[in-house]
């Protein structure tokens, strides 16, 4: 994953995509770039910013505002852990402690093989089967630790293959 | 195919030859394809579709892919008509068992059945979870498949629309809102007909409708399950507030955390485009609607509609100062009505069957029906619509079949980080907006979190204010400010290093950040701490000396 040359084309196709009304894309644009690249890389930033006029700096507070954005790489899956209310009363936080454990990293963070980057997320609205996490798009309920783990543990064995 | 509506009379056919394909003589298999995922319903779905093929009986069966059927906790879950039976944890294993026993033979397998008091109940009118409920805003939650338009169409959809445009005037619409009573569902409780009527008078030729889908309470998924369940009374719920306030282009602001919500209502709109129920000259009407997803990227305080107004123009989802309100100066400055899921999924119902009919369920200041999303430590933790002026024990007991295991029930959190506990006590107060606000909670959108005995109510408090302290948007002082501080003394106090001006102090800033805050996060972000001293004083002062 070289972070030096970042490819630009898919930033200038998504942006050619909104055609006018850019300014009020810009979070759709932002999010069509970090399912692009994984994360939001500043020479892609800097484009955004070159083609469609917006200041760099108004892009940049979008960017740090909303936690889904991303200003550094990240693994190829997301692991939600919801810390919601219910998810909370149900024991959410072994769930927590137990990816931080296996996968070696707290909270917010990538893996160094960047396969994982684990997030906690104040509920996913799957609260009727607490605790849950998702990992990417998928659900997945009524986790104990050891359940989660192999889940996580299939996810890795997959990549691997 | 979907052919173009140019018509009322269109629509009128098109919902004869729908209701028909509904009623072919087939033994129907529901599988809720939404909520039970997170159990591997893709997967028993998956199973079904194959055995049905294998064993020749897709001309007697059908599968109908739904969204929640209501009782989550037994997920995956799957209903059978006829015979009309309601199995809980489906596995893959078990489905040629099913095939072969319940929908070949109508012979109900015991072990799938929901159990309460010892009793085994095969079929889902008998569960008390069901049978309990007044389904009117889910009518068609878990029954039909969301994304196939023509299974609305054939349960009366978009009939609500035409008979706005083709019979009322928008005024009429207005009144008709207003009458039925209904209030706003996503927090505050506004009148809806009224904020309906103050857009229409806003000045201005451009005017925008907006569907707040953000959902950022944790513990709440009424809107999650409307969505993913029944997206086109959401679409219609729309379509007649545009009508009536005379607007031409619409925004859900969905959260990014609902992938299937926001799956099922891109497909849902791309159908209503296709049959013209959405875009130009709407069933030959000459009324132009038409509606763009807007995904949410994470921030639980653009639910605040000034907020979502901001992420929507790109900008950071920042809350102002109210006057002017959205319905004057929202989206780009222009009037803008901005309501919540539940509440747009209230209206086609109106219409269609009048306010007065609306109005036979609920209270005087709280009609019609409310979704509770029942979650924590409940035995049926799930979705749940009962008439407004439902009691907690109703629903937490006769419908959510009380508390698991010996413990003891303790406190029912209701609405969230701006909410409160509401204690034993009040268990027989009919809930509605003002009763629940009486007894320091609010209504909220509508989660209900149980707590038992096993809760701590301080470390509650601390998890409450912890949450709001992360989603402060910093903006103004005294809620950034003031969760921190709150949060701080929270956290002393309940790893037991509190001292006795503790409590005071938090009443003190409580009072300030009540008073002083922008926006609803820092208004109510004491709510929980002052709930918990008003009926858990002890807990505070066992861990204090
Ligand atoms: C911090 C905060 C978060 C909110 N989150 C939501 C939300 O997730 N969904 C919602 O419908 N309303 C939310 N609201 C309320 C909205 O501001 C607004 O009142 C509501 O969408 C109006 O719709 P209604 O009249 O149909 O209830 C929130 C308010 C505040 C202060
Ligand atoms: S609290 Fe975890 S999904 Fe809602």
């Amino acid at each position: 994953m070289s972070k030096l040359n970042v490819d630009i084309k898919p930033v200038r196709d998504i942006i050619s995509k909104f055609g006018d009304g850019q300014d009020s894309n810009l979070i759709a644009i932002l999010q069509q770039s970090q399912d692009a690249y994984g994360y939001l890389p500043k020479t892609a930033l800097k484009e955004i910013s070159r083609l469609t006029d917006i200041p760099l700096t108004r892009i940049f507070g979008v960017v740090t505002f909303y936690s889904q954005f991303a200003l550094i790489p990240r693994g190829k899956h997301a692991i939600k852990v919801c810390s919601g209310t219910a998810c909370h009363v149900k024991g959410a936080d072994d769930v927590k402690q137990k990816m931080k454990d296996i996968l070696n990293v707290g909270e917010g963070e990538t893996t160094p093989d960047y396969q994982f980057t684990l997030e906690t997320v104040a509920c996913i609205g799957t609260c009727f089967l607490a605790p849950v996490m998702m990992i990417d798009e998928r659900y997945f309920g009524k986790l104990t630790a050891d359940k989660a783990s192999d889940i996580v543990q299939k996810y890795s064995e997959k990549t691997q293959e | 195919m979907l052919k173009s509506l140019k018509s009322y009379d269109d629509l009128v056919a098109m919902r004869t030859l729908c209701e028909e394909k509904l009623k072919l003589d087939k033994v129907k298999v529901y599988i809720c394809m939404t909520g039970c995922r997170a159990l591997g319903a893709e997967e028993v779905y998956g199973e079904f579709k194959r055995q049905l093929d294998e064993q020749n009986l897709k001309d007697k069966v059908e599968i109908i892919e739904t969204g929640c059927q209501g009782l989550c906790a037994r997920a995956p879950v799957i209903t059978i008509d006829p015979p009309g039976v309601f199995y809980g944890r489906v596995t893959v294993d078990i489905v040629p068992e099913i095939i072969s026993s319940t929908v070949v033979n109508d012979q109900v397998i015991n072990k799938l059945c929901y159990v309460e008091a010892g009793k085994r109940i095969p079929y889902l009118k008998d569960i008390p979870f069901y049978s309990k409920q007044k389904k009117v805003v889910l009518r068609n939650c878990g029954i039909i498949d969301p994304n196939n338009i023509e299974q609305y169409i054939a349960r009366k959809g978009y009939e609500s629309i035409a008979k706005a445009l083709f019979s009322f005037t928008p005024e009429d619409i207005i009144n008709e809102v207003k009458d039925s009573g209904l209030r706003g569902r996503g927090g505050a409780g506004f009148p809806t007909g009224t904020k309906w009527e103050f857009c229409r008078k806003a000045k201005g030729d451009t005017k925008y409708i907006i569907c707040n889908a953000d959902e950022g309470d944790p513990g709440a998924f009424m809107d999650r399950a409307v969505l993913e369940g029944d997206p086109h009374a959401v679409i219609e719920g729309m379509l007649v507030a545009a009508f009536a306030i005379g607007s031409g282009k619409g925004f859900i602001y969905v959260r990014a955390e609902y992938p299937i919500a926001i799956n099922h209502l891109e497909r849902a709109i791309a159908q209503a485009r296709q049959l013209n129920l959405l875009g130009d000259n709407i069933l030959g009407s000459g009324f132009n609607f038409d509606l763009e997803i807007k995904k949410g990227a994470g921030a639980f305080v653009c639910g605040e509609e000034t907020a979502l107004i901001a992420s929507i123009e790109g900008k950071r989802g920042m809350p102002r100062p109210r006057p002017p309100f959205p319905a004057n100066s929202g989206l780009w400055g222009k009037p803008t009505n901005i309501n919540n899921v539940e509440t747009l999924a209230n209206i086609p119902i109106i219409i269609l069957n009048g306010s007065e009919s609306y109005k036979q369920y609920g209270t005087k200041n709280g009609t019609g029906t409310k979704i509770f999303a029942l979650a924590g430590k409940v035995k049926n933790t799930g979705l749940v619509e009962v008439p407004m002026g439902t009691t907690l024990r109703e629903i937490i007991f006769d419908i959510g079949g009380g508390i698991p295991g010996r413990r003891q029930f303790k406190a029912a959190q209701m609405g969230g980080p701006s909410g409160g506990c509401v204690p034993a006590e009040h268990l027989d107060l009919p809930i509605d907006y003002e009763t629940v606000k009486e007894v320091g909670a609010i209504m909220g959108s509508g989660g209900l979190i149980v707590m038992d005995s096993d809760t701590s109510m301080v470390e509650i408090a601390k998890y409450f204010m912890g949450f709001c302290h992360d989603e402060s948007c910093g903006k103004c002082v005294p809620c950034r400010i003031g969760t921190k501080r709150m949060l701080e003394t929270l956290t002393k106090i309940n790893g037991g290093n509190g001292l006795k001006d503790d409590i005071e102090d938090l009443k003190e800033m409580a009072y300030v950040t009540q008073t002083a805050s922008l926006c609803g996060l820092g208004q109510t972000a004491p709510n929980p701490v002052l709930s918990t001293i008003r009926y858990f004083m002890n807990e505070y002062e066992e861990l204090i000396k």
